[in-house]
C-alpha cells in the first residue's frame, strides 16, 4: 500500500491538490499577516471568507461576470474590514471578541442572502484552469503548477509582493512600527489609526477574495457555512508561520499538502481509520505550533488596543 | 433611572417573546371556529429545505403528507433547517416540544443523544428521529431509517456498467447510518456487475464540508475514477467537480439531477411520507412511540429516479431494472457489516 502511495503518478496528484488548496489559505493568512503585523488580530476572517464567497457567487450568477464575482468579494470584505477597524481602532473593542462577533455575522447574514436571494442549491462555471504555455507542459511541475486557475496564481504571485511591501517600503515600515511600539511611531508622526485602518481593510479585501477563490475558483457552488473553519485555521497558520509571508507561504502548503496526502491514503486503500486520516492537517497545525511558539515572538502590541497618553 | 430601566427591559423582553413566538410562524389554533385541530408537526433539519439532499427529502414529504391529508386545516408544520450544530438543534427540539406539537422530528442521528435527553421530559409529545433503529426503548419515540444499500446497489450496477476506465471513487460523509449502507450497497452492486472493477471510497469525516468533497473529487479523478457518488448534503461540491471534469455522478437522498443535467446518471430519492403517514396514524390512535420503520424499494419510501436528459443505454437500465426487481423480490440479498 506504502509503495501505491509513494508512486509518481500519486506523488504528482497529492502536490497538485496540495498547491490547489492552499489558495483560499494564502488569500486568508496574507491578510491576516499583515493586520497582526500592525497590531490587530482578526478573527472574523471565517465571516469575511463567508461573505466573500457569497457575494462572487451571487454576482456571477446574476451578471455571469466571474471578475464582477471577484470585485464584490473584495467590496463586501472591504466593508467588513472597515467595520471591524472602527471597533477596534476607535471603539477599542477587545479584538477576540469582537473578531468571534463579527464571524457570527458573517456566517449569518450569507446564510440568509443565499436564503433569500438564491434559495437552492446551483453550480456555475467558475474559473477555468489556465495551461501557461511550455511551462504547463513539463513533467510533474507542469500539471503541480502550471494548470491552475487565475485565482490561483494571483495568490502566489501575493506572496512576494507581501514580503516586499513588509520589508522594503517605508508602509511596510510604518506597519510593523506600529505592532511593535505604537507609542513610539505615534510620537514620530506615524498615524497607528490610519496604519491600523489600511492593514484591517486589507485584511478584509484578501479574506473576501479567500472565500471567492473557493465559490468561483474551486468548488463553483454557495452552500451555507461553506469555509467550514477554514478562516479560523488561516489565523492559526499565521502564528505557524511566523507573521512572515514566505512562513505562511510555507505553512499553508503544508497543512493543505498533509490534507490531500489524507485523501490519497484514503483512495489507494491504506488502511488507517477515516477519522484519523482526516485529522491530520489539524494534528499537524497543533504540533508545529508548539514548537514554533515557544522560539519566535508575536509583534509586541498585537491585540492591544492603542490609546494616545495625554 | 434604574427603575425606568427596569420597565424597559421588562417591555424588549415580552417583545423578544412575542416576536419569538410569531417568527416560528405557527399560526395560532383558531380555538372557536376549528372543530377538528389539525395534526401539528415541528422539525428540525441539519440543512437547509433546499440542499439537494437529506433535509430536502424530509422537507417534500412533509409537503406531500400534508397534500394528502387534506392541506393545512388537516396538518401543519414548521421545521428549523440549518441545524448543524447540535446544541442549536437541541434547543429547537426542547423548544417545540414544550410548545405542545404532536409529533417532533429531530432529523439527523446526530441528535441522537438530546432526544434522548429530552424525550423523558414530555412524555404525552411524541418524537422521532433517525436515521437509525433505536428508540431507546422509550415509549414515545419513534425511529426511522432508510435501506439506502438498495439504492446504493442499483447505482453501483449501473456504474460498473457505465465506466470505461474500471474505476469508481465513492466520497462518504462519515462512516455511520444510511451513509455506511449506502456506500456498501454501491459496492456490492458495481462488483456483482463487474468483480475486477476498483471501488475507491474517501471518507471526509463531515455531513457539510462541500470543499472537502470537492478535493476528494479531484483526489477520485485524478486516481482514475471516471463515475462518481456520494451522500450527504456536502455532496454538492463534488458534483460541481464531477461536472467540470465530465465524469458520471449518481445521487442519492434527493434528486440531483438539476445541478448537473449532463452527467448525473440516476439518483436514489428518499421518500419519507411511507414512514410520516404510518407515524401520524400511530400517534392519532394513541400510540406515541416504541417502533422503528425502514424506508426500501419495495415499500416505495426509495425511489430511483432517472435523469431523463441524460441519454441512458437501454441495457445498462434494464440491468437497474432487474436489480430493483432482484431487491424488492428478495432474489438479491445485500450483506451489511455490523
Amino acid at each position: 500500500m506504502l509503495a501505491k502511495l509513494l508512486s509518481a503518478s500519486v506523488l504528482i496528484g497529492i502536490l497538485a491538490s496540495g498547491v490547489r488548496l492552499a489558495t483560499p489559505y494564502l488569500y486568508a493568512t496574507i491578510g491576516e499577516t499583515f493586520g497582526q503585523r500592525s497590531g490587530v488580530l482578526n478573527l472574523g476572517v471565517e465571516g469575511q471568507m463567508l461573505l466573500g464567497a457569497f457575494f462572487a457567487f451571487y454576482v456571477t450568477l446574476v451578471t455571469g461576470s466571474l471578475w464582477l464575482g471577484v470585485l464584490a468579494a473584495a467590496v463586501v470584505g472591504a466593508l467588513m474590514g472597515l467595520a471591524m477597524a472602527f471597533v477596534t481602532v476607535n471603539l477599542q473593542a477587545e479584538q477576540g471578541i469582537s473578531g468571534i462577533g463579527f464571524y457570527l455575522f458573517g456566517l449569518g447574514l450569507s446564510d440568509l442572502l443565499f436564503q433569500k436571494l438564491v434559495g437552492t442549491v446551483k453550480t456555475i462555471q467558475g474559473f477555468p484552469p489556465i495551461y501557461i504555455p511550455v511551462l504547463s507542459g513539463l513533467p510533474v511541475l507542469g500539471p503541480v503548477l502550471f494548470q491552475q486557475n487565475i485565482l490561483v496564481y494571483v495568490a502566489y504571485a501575493l506572496v512576494p509582493l507581501a514580503w516586499f511591501v513588509l520589508n522594503k517600503t517605508t508602509l511596510g515600515l510604518k506597519i510593523r512600527s506600529v505592532g511593535e511600539n505604537p507609542q513610539a511611531a505615534d510620537s514620530l508622526g506615524i498615524s497607528v489609526a490610519a496604519v491600523r485602518y489600511y492593514t484591517i481593510i486589507q485584511g478584509g479585501v484578501l479574506s473576501g477574495i479567500a472565500g471567492a477563490s473557493l465559490s468561483i475558483g474551486l468548488l463553483n457552488v454557495f452552500q451555507q457555512n461553506m469555509t467550514s473553519g477554514m478562516g479560523f485555521i488561516a489565523v492559526a497558520l499565521v502564528y505557524f508561520g511566523a507573521w512572515r509571508p514566505l512562513g505562511v507561504l510555507g505553512g499553508s502548503l503544508l497543512f493543505s499538502m498533509v490534507n490531500a496526502l489524507q485523501l490519497w491514503m484514503q483512495v489507494v486503500g491504506v488502511p488507517i481509520p477515516p477519522d484519523l486520516a482526516v485529522m491530520m492537517p489539524y494534528v499537524l497545525t497543533i504540533l508545529v505550533l508548539m514548537v514554533t511558539v515557544s522560539k519566535v515572538r508575536a509583534p509586541s502590541a498585537l491585540a492591544k488596543p492603542f490609546e494616545r497618553e495625554g | 433611572m434604574s427603575k425606568k430601566l427596569y420597565v424597559l427591559l421588562s417591555v424588549l423582553l415580552v417583545a423578544a417573546f412575542v416576536l419569538a413566538a410569531c417568527g416560528k410562524a405557527a399560526p395560532a389554533p383558531s380555538k372557536t371556529e376549528a372543530p377538528k385541530k389539525p395534526f401539528r408537526i415541528a422539525v428540525v433539519l441539519p440543512s437547509s429545505i433546499n440542499d439537494l439532499a437529506f433535509s430536502q427529502s424530509m422537507y417534500q414529504a412533509l409537503l406531500a403528507v400534508q397534500k394528502k391529508m387534506g392541506g393545512k386545516d388537516a396538518m401543519q408544520f414548521v421545521y428549523s433547517d440549518g441545524m448543524y450544530k447540535v446544541d442549536d438543534a437541541a434547543a429547537a427540539i426542547r423548544d417545540y416540544a414544550s410548545q405542545g406539537y404532536d409529533l417532533v422530528i429531530a432529523h439527523g442521528s446526530q441528535y441522537g443523544s438530546s432526544l434522548q435527553e429530552i424525550a423523558p421530559d414530555f412524555p404525552k409529545t411524541s418524537f422521532a428521529w433517525g436515521t437509525t433503529v433505536d428508540t431507546f426503548g422509550m415509549p414515545n419515540v419513534f425511529a426511522y431509517e432508510a435501506a439506502s444499500e438498495e439504492g446504493g446497489y442499483v447505482n453501483g450496477v449501473m456504474a460498473a456498467k457505465l465506466s470505461k476506465s474500471g474505476v469508481l471513487g465513492v466520497i462518504g460523509p462519515i462512516e455511520t447510518g444510511d451513509a455506511s449502507r449506502y456506500v456498501q450497497g454501491f459496492i456490492a452492486g458495481a462488483k456483482a456487475t463487474n468483480p475486477n472493477i476498483k471501488v475507491n471510497v474517501t471518507w471526509t469525516g463531515s455531513f457539510s464540508d462541500v470543499s472537502a468533497a470537492a478535493e476528494a473529487a479531484n483526489t477520485h479523478i485524478s486516481a482514475g475514477a471516471d463515475a462518481l457518488t456520494g451522500t450527504a448534503q456536502m455532496v454538492v461540491g463534488a458534483i460541481g467537480v464531477a461536472k467540470e471534469k465530465n465524469v458520471l455522478w449518481f445521487g442519492t437522498q434527493a434528486d440531483q439531477s438539476s445541478l448537473a443535467p449532463n452527467i448525473v446518471v440516476a439518483n436514489q430519492v428518499y421518500h419519507w411520507e411511507v414512514v410520516l403517514t404510518k407515524m401520524i396514524d400511530l400517534i392519532q390512535h394513541g400510540t406515541l412511540g416504541g417502533q422503528s420503520f425502514t424506508i426500501n424499494l419495495k415499500n416505495g419510501g426509495e425511489v430511483i429516479e432517472y435523469n431523463p436528459q441524460y441519454n441512458l443505454p437501454p441495457e445498462v437500465k434494464k440491468a437497474a431494472e432487474d436489480a430493483i426487481k432482484g431487491i424488492e423480490d428478495g432474489s438479491i440479498k445485500i450483506e451489511l457489516k455490523k
